[in-house]
């Protein structure tokens, strides 16, 4: 049976971690390709890597640690960040990443994702969409990290999304982000019900009791999450365990 | 040992070649027949489509090359979809190496997603089934039974004569097989972690 996915994500900047963390065991705790590793070691399934950079120097420095991550990581890995034409596309997978995310050049420009799909296929196209609930109910998608809101709204969105032909979806809800308190299963599990391509939550991890619900109740394909991770809350291994123990079905 | 990897249209080669140097080999990526003919190893690597790949290796002579290889050769992914006969992606002829023909994936549930993608178990055919002739001489060994690997595809091998190794997605089918000195799998092994470095290893080692 196809197993449920965890997923360590990454933030880069200048080519470090910008969260810290608590891997004292690793001589470069800032040093992506390292903590990457560290997390392929631990059982993570697949690698996330944002890159956070502004400018065009480290644009570069970012696309010179996909080419390390390609040469010594030997787990899947999805890049994003910054990516805004097939040129971006085309520069990450050349660097041997297996997928790329993107987010607000897809919502400015959906045909983008159709262009990305038709020129390298779908198993490379994850679209992250960032969501805010509104106090009606309505789930309100958002440009630039969460700070612009637009007209789309989420199931919408991530249905056009679907047909469009992306790979998968990855869906962080603005509300249960940084809150620590589960993923926001109601709506994930709507979009499970909606949706014919996996779906990767994000947003919300605190305990691992988050991490079976949004499987076992949310119908997620895949978990995202940094900051328990990163900061030793929760150790890959035995979330793995429990969830084993919970009857979800992950690889060990 | 000379290792080589068969150039071709196909996507993300550079993963294998990745995990072969990680393993302090260095292979050559090559679409000569000479230099393939005269290889140790051949990986048959790759993603892609199935009619495009068929049509590049047409125009290289390496449809006529490939199935007269006599050293170890490993399909990998739309590797081991091009060893069969025929593909329905492209309805195409492929290099008729393996009894079988490809299919594409029909859902039967609402949760049945295509592409089959994320860490699948294999489950290897047992020696009275299996056309394996031994299992030290194939990189499928017994100590892989129920691993975890890594698949990314939407088209399939239905279980046959030649299959080493069964997944189970919709229904079961072929996620490794081989038949003489031809082996492939479904899945990527450059992607799967210490299994699939294992993998790898036994291959050299055949």
């Amino acid at each position: 049976m196809l197993a449920k996915r965890i997923i360590p994500c990454l933030d880069v900047k200048d080519g470090q971690t910008v969260k810290g963390t608590n891997f004292l065991q690793l001589r470069q705790a800032g040093d992506p390709v390292e903590l990457g590793k560290l997390y392929s070691r631990q059982g993570a399934d697949e690698l996330v890597f944002l890159d956070i950079t502004a400018s065009h120097e480290g644009r570069k420095t970012f696309t010179d640690m996909v080419q390390k991550v390609a040469a010594e990581i030997d787990i899947p890995f999805t890049v994003g960040g910054g990516i805004s034409e097939l040129a971006d596309v085309e520069r990450m997978l050349s660097a041997g990443a297996d997928k790329i995310s993107v987010n607000s050049a897809a919502l400015r420009r959906p045909g983008l994702i159709d262009e990305i799909v038709s020129r390298f296929g779908s198993q490379v196209c994850v679209v992250a969409i960032d969501a805010q609930q509104d106090e009606d109910g309505t789930w309100t998608c958002y440009l630039n990290g969460g700070r612009i809101p637009t007209e789309r709204k989420l199931f919408e969105w991530a249905k056009e999304v679907n047909d469009r032909g992306a790979g998968e979806i990855l869906f962080t809800s603005m509300n249960h982000d940084g809150v620590k308190k589960g993923f926001a299963c109601d709506a994930l599990n709507r979009l499970a019900s909606i949706l014919t391509i996996p779906v990767i939550a994000s947003g919300g991890a605190g305990q691992m009791e988050d991490f079976r619900d949004v499987f076992a109740k949310g119908h997620a394909d895949a978990a995202l999450a940094a900051s328990v991770f990163h900061f030793g809350q929760i150790g890959i291994p035995e979330l793995k365990e429990y969830l084993r123990k919970e009857n979800i079905n992950v690889r060990l | 040992m000379k290792v080589a990897v068969v150039k071709y249209n196909a996507g993300n080669i550079f993963s294998v070649i990745h995990a072969l140097q990680r393993m302090g080999v260095e292979p050559v990526l090559t679409d000569s027949v000479e230099e393939l003919r005269r290889a140790d190893r051949v990986i048959f690597p790759g993603q892609g489509e199935a009619s495009g790949a068929m049509h590049y290796l047409r125009e290289h002579g390496l449809d006529v090359l490939i199935p007269s290889l006599k050293q170890p050769v490993l399909g990998i992914c739309i590797g081991q979809q091009l060893m069969c006969r025929h593909s329905e992606e492209g309805d195409v002829d492929c290099l008729g190496i393996f009894n079988a023909d490809v299919k594409r994936f029909v859902p039967v549930r609402h949760e049945d997603k295509i592409p089959h993608m994320g860490w699948n178990t294999i489950h290897l055919q047992t020696p009275s089934d299996s056309p394996l002739g031994g299992e030290q001489k194939s990189p499928f060994k017994g100590d892989l039974e129920g691993s975890f690997v890594y698949f990314v595809h939407s088209y399939y091998v239905p279980v046959c004569e030649h299959t080493a190794a069964v997944t189970d997605y919709i229904h079961p089918f072929s996620s490794a097989m081989h038949k003489d000195n031809f082996y492939a799998t479904q899945f990527h092994p450059e992607k799967s972690g210490e299994v699939g470095q294992r993998i790898l290893k036994n291959f050299m080692e055949l």
